[in-house]
């Protein structure tokens, strides 16, 4: 434990605090569990991204459907290939902590969903996202007729503007209804 | 993106960096002429800029020119968010898509921006004496006001005026530029606490953070003038440190939370709703624990401490028959021997008035405990309640039913690859039935069949339910007999016959009910609930069934006090005469306190029996756990190797945890600690400590021999189903316990209300005694019936106000809801009349769309707070002005 908080700082920590939804506890913890997945030639670096593949690893991720979209989303990594430095890791964690708040979660659930990062759900992202949600296996996905119907009846609830697509505020508007929302769009290391 | 990086790095000005993005996402928009043209002035402005770098004199020129040409742009963009609505909502999404990347960039440029835009800006301070700067600045500050804050580009822009603002010199300040400079130093402060809630990356909030505190650092103490001043920074001493000290709070109290870790275990593997029970059952323990408290340290400490020792009184004295066996375990183990004189008991308790040197109210302690145990309860039932459904409010209705599915189906806590199977499967069927439901109203096949089936399986489950009430009623009336016989010549089962019987039919019927559900056919929640139904309805009618035997028990025991009564009157005259005939004064010393005759004290019968019925509450709990979860694991996992069939995968399989069941247990064990809690102050103790265990036992016992549900229902909705559940319980306890309180005398010989005729008497008691003569006359007074009616009248007034002030905002909503729809329908048909003709439909639209979002401040405001209200209404305000 003490040696983490040497090396995070006690200035970052409070600052990590300040900007996050997390505790310190929280931080420290997140701090260790990065520092383990780094490779020992990344951790002489001064600020070291962990790639995509070895964050997928982390139990708490690895049976997500959206794992690599997550990655993405909170990646700054120029590359786009959606490793992450501790802080983007943070921030994800941050994002899906408990005390988050509505709007920072549909902010982020929206962008996991937009698979193509266009700024809208269109249907494609829609089609994905079922894709998703029904799982990898042939016996769970939909059938084209029931994807089309279930698409169409998303679209005619939530597209309020009618223009095919849903965007950020028609979608927050949607979650901020939703009673589960918040208590599943969670993950806790 | 290139030629941004390129101009980034040429220039390294904030401004350019804004109008770089703007060129980017205005060169996705590549159709519009305009955007082209502005494009290449800001190309042109580049260069220029390029070229001041050699010469720095044209500086402030150039400097005001940029401003010029900022305001310019602004002017610009309003007239055409004027003009294209349409356009602007795509500028909003290529912004956002658009946003990655930018801030990539900005991130990027940032250090060095800085730098040159400091140095820049000292140069400008130079030749200009800062002053007309400061004018500007505030012009700037105004202009931008009037604008809509809405998109991140503008927050860009937003900060870089603050950063400009950092150059300003506060002693040079009017008053007024003072005003405007704390309303600047307050933006910061607010920034800093909303930081978190913005989706930015860390680096960029980072560096935010770091400019707003340097700049707070700055100015903060430049502040008010003098003495003020002082006051001033001290003030701001104070906050930062009070605001470190709740943080460390907060982290503090998060770190006291117990069992947090393994709850979380669980929430990985088996997702929300297993994990809500257990949540369940920590707040259960927290309750518990306050009970425990107020029992323990009120009542049993100290009579244990000041109270009469044991043995000093027939109450605390094992009597002369018992002796012998007092000690032996399967006496302590029914609680009976010397478990049942001890403060466990209410019959130990004396009826002194007050005890020790402390003058502790002993009888009127432990009364008002009662009661407060009671009160307490109902507190934190309701308010839990209210909470919960402040927190779902409005989440009833089914307008988002598909996109719910979609958007929020998944629970990302779930890191078990088993669960997230289970959890697939469960949302494509409900994908399925959904899309089924939507299709067509289905149609039954054979009406008739189902419902003589479902009249036959409700047939069958009344039958169980009659069947177990006798049962229980039957057993009950039995275990009299044998305890009037004496509890020796019976063997174990026969002694614990009751407990025995209503556990196993707990355990039995709701397998029962679960196979006659088979019969009906229901949609799985509905069958759920129905089975919730029955096992409550079961449980229930075995507790009263129960409690009425006990009644029936009471009644016996307080004709067997009377004949003692009248035998001790007899044996004590009996006493007076043999052992001293002539002097009756003289006191009868000899007479050990164990030898002397006493009644049955009906109210420790009833503590024990609650005792008894916990105890084994617990331990058939406990050994189905073992038993139906553990061995079956064992058995299927080491069996499957030497099996003919897939032991795993097919019949006996790993079990499931059943939340819904185990919720029901907890909640009825509970019940019955409220019951008989005011008979055996032990009660809420032996309480902690099976929940105590119950949370290692069945952490571990999920976790090791469970597999996840196959149908996962969300935790959300049954919390307040639940909770309703628990004060249904909770009012149904109190009643028979509040019921015997009030009717029934207390025993003559224990207990702490001996000797009264009703146990409230304690009040009246302590009331003359204890207070002065005009406060009970006060009392009198108040609990007049001559007030107390119209009292009560004006509460039931308030109460109907209340509800029908709610059932009109219920309308209120409903009636909005409508319109929204409504609202919607003139939008779909907007959109139609635009797809036919492109010509004049904004209008339309906007109308719609504007009525539509005031309809939703409407609906929103009615069932939130005010604040809330104002909140959603600023947000609204934001997105109305995106979107018109």
């Amino acid at each position: 434990m003490g040696t983490t908080a040497s090396q995070l700082g006690k200035d970052l920590l409070s600052e990590y605090q300040e900007l996050t939804f997390l505790t310190k506890q929280e931080i420290l913890l997140a701090h260790k569990r990065f520092t383990e997945l780094l490779s020992k030639e990344d951790k002489a670096l001064p600020n070291p991204r962990i790639p995509m593949q070895s964050i997928l690893t982390l139990p708490e991720l690895k049976s997500n459907p959206f794992r690599k979209r997550i990655c993405h989303v909170f990646s700054t990594s120029d590359m786009k290939d959606g490793s992450l430095t501790f802080e983007d890791f943070l921030d994800l964690l941050s994002a899906f902590s408990d005390s988050a708040t509505l709007e920072i979660k549909s902010h982020y659930a929206f962008r996991i969903f937009d698979f193509d990062d266009d700024g809208t759900l269109d249907v494609g992202d829609l089609e994905k996202l079922v894709n998703c949600l029904t799982g990898e296996t042939d016996d769970t996905r939909l059938t084209p007729d029931e994807m089309r119907q279930l698409i169409n009846n998303i679209l005619e609830e939530s597209d309020i503007d009618k223009d095919g697509t849903v965007n950020l505020s028609e979608f927050q508007h949607v979650i901020s209804r939703s009673p589960d929302f918040v208590s599943s769009f969670k993950i806790v290391l | 993106m290139t030629k941004c990086g390129v101009s980034v790095l040429t220039t390294g000005d904030e401004d350019e960096v804004s109008s770089c993005y703007e060129e980017h996402e205005w060169g996705k928009n590549r159709v519009k002429g305009r955007e082209k043209e502005r494009e290449k002035k800001k190309r042109g402005n580049a260069r220029k800029k390029g070229a001041s770098r050699a010469g720095r004199g044209d500086e402030e020129l150039e400097e005001r020119a940029e401003r010029g040409e900022k305001g310019r742009r602004r002017r610009k963009r309003d007239n055409h968010d004027g003009k294209g609505r349409e356009r602007d909502e795509e500028e909003q999404a290529e912004e956002k898509s658009g946003r990655a990347q930018e801030e990539r960039d900005t991130e990027e440029g940032d250090a060095k921006r800085k730098k040159k835009n400091e140095s820049a800006k000292r140069e400008e301070k130079k030749e200009d004496g800062g002053k007309r700067a400061v004018k500007e600045k505030a012009n700037a500050v105004k202009t931008k006001k009037h604008k809509k804050k809405s998109s991140e580009e503008e927050d860009v822009e937003e900060e870089e005026e603050e950063e400009k603002e950092k150059e300003l010199r506060p002693e040079s300040l009017s008053p007024e530029e003072l005003e405007k400079l704390k309303e600047a130093v307050d933006e910061k402060k607010k920034l800093i606490q909303t930081l978190r809630g913005k989706p930015w990356p860390m680096k960029k909030k980072l560096s935010t953070l770091r400019e707003s505190q340097e700049f707070l650092e700055k100015y903060e103490g430049a502040l008010g003038k003098g003495k003020g001043r002082r006051l001033y920074a001290y003030k701001v001493m104070m906050t930062k440190k009070w605001m470190k000290f709740q943080r460390d709070f907060e982290n503090f109290k998060t770190a006291c939370i117990p069992w947090e870790m393994k709850i979380k275990e669980i929430e990985s593997h088996f997702g929300s709703s297993v994990a809500s029970y257990f949540i369940f059952l920590r707040w259960m323990y927290g309750i518990n624990m306050i009970l425990f408290g107020l029992t323990f340290g009120l009542v049993m400490v100290p009579e244990a401490l000041m109270g009469r020792p044991y043995g000093s009184m027939p109450r605390k004295t094992v009597p002369r028959a018992d002796e012998a066996s007092a000690m032996d375990f399967a006496v302590l183990w029914d609680f009976g021997g010397y478990a049942q004189y001890s403060v466990l008991f209410y019959g130990y308790y004396n009826n002194q008035r007050a005890i020790g040197w402390l003058k502790f109210r002993m009888p009127l302690s432990y009364f008002l405990v009662g009661v407060g145990t009671v009160a307490y309860s109902y507190m934190v039932v309701i308010r839990t309640m209210a909470r919960n459904a402040n927190e779902s409010g409005g989440g009833d209705d089914n307008s988002f039913n598909f996109s719910w599915k979609m958007f929020t189906s998944w629970d990302y806590l779930i890191g078990n690859p088993e669960t997230a199977d289970n959890k697939f499967a469960s949302i494509t069927t409900s994908f399925k039935e959904a899309i089924l439901e939507e299709q067509e109203s289905r149609k039954d096949d054979n009406i008739h069949l189902t419902r003589f089936l479902r009249v036959l399986a409700n047939f069958l489950v009344m039958c169980c339910l009659a069947g177990s009430g006798y049962l229980i009623y039957f057993v009950v009336r039995r275990s009299q007999k044998f305890a009037l016989d004496g509890l020796d010549n019976h063997s174990w089962w026969e002694r614990n016959e009751v407990n025995m019987v209503m556990s196993l039919l707990g355990m039995f019927c709701p397998m029962l009910f679960d196979v006659i559900s088979t019969l009906e056919n229901y949609h799985p929640r509905i069958a759920l609930q129905w089975q919730l139904g029955r096992i409550f309805a079961l449980f229930l009618g075995n507790l009263y069934t129960f409690i009425i035997a006990l009644m029936d028990e009471i009644n016996l025991k307080r004709k067997e006090e009377e004949i003692v009564k009248f035998n001790m009157t007899v044996w004590e005259a009996s006493l007076y005469n043999g052992t001293v005939p002539e002097n009756s004064t003289a006191p009868p010393v000899t007479i050990h306190p164990a030898d002397v005759p006493r009644g049955p004290c009906w109210e420790t019968m009833v503590g024990q029996e609650f005792v008894r019925l916990i105890i084994s509450d617990t331990m058939t709990t406990y050994i189905t756990l073992l038993i139906g979860d553990f061995l079956r694991a064992v058995l299927v996992r080491f069996l499957n190797y030497c099996w003919c069939w897939d032991l795993e995968a097919g019949f006996p399989s790993y079990s499931e945890f059943d939340v819904s069941g185990n919720v029901l247990g907890l909640i009825f064990n509970q019940g019955m600690i409220w019951m008989g809690a005011f008979y055996a102050p032990c009660l809420p103790a032996l309480n902690v400590l099976r929940l105590h265990v119950s949370m290692y036992l069945q952490c571990w016992a999920v976790m090791c021999c469970n597999v996840p549900q196959e149908r996962v229902f969300k935790a959300s909705g049954s919390n307040n189903f639940y909770m309703a559940m628990l004060l249904v319980i909770l009012f149904l306890s109190t009643l028979p316990a509040i019921y015997t309180i009030v009717t029934i005398p207390p025993s003559f010989d224990c207990g702490p209300f001996s000797g009264k005729s009703r146990m409230f008497d304690v009040i009246q008691e302590t009331l003359e005694s204890d207070f002065p003569a005009w406060f009970s006359k006060v009392f009198s007074y108040a609990s007049n019936p001559g007030l107390v009616l119209p009292f009560l009248l004006l509460m039931v007034l308030a109460i109907y106000y209340l509800q029908s002030t709610s059932k009109s905002f219920k309308e209120a909503n409903v009636e909005l809801k409508k319109k929204l729809q409504m609202a919607r329908k003139a939008m779909t048909q907007a959109a139609e009349q635009q797809s036919n003709n492109n010509a004049s439909p904004q209008a339309q639209k906007g109308e719609a769309r504007s009525f539509l979002w005031w309809s939703e401040i409407g609906s929103s405001g009615i069932h939130g707070k005010k604040k809330k209200k104002k909140e959603t209404f600023r947000a609204l305000c934001k997105d109305l002005n995106v979107l018109l």
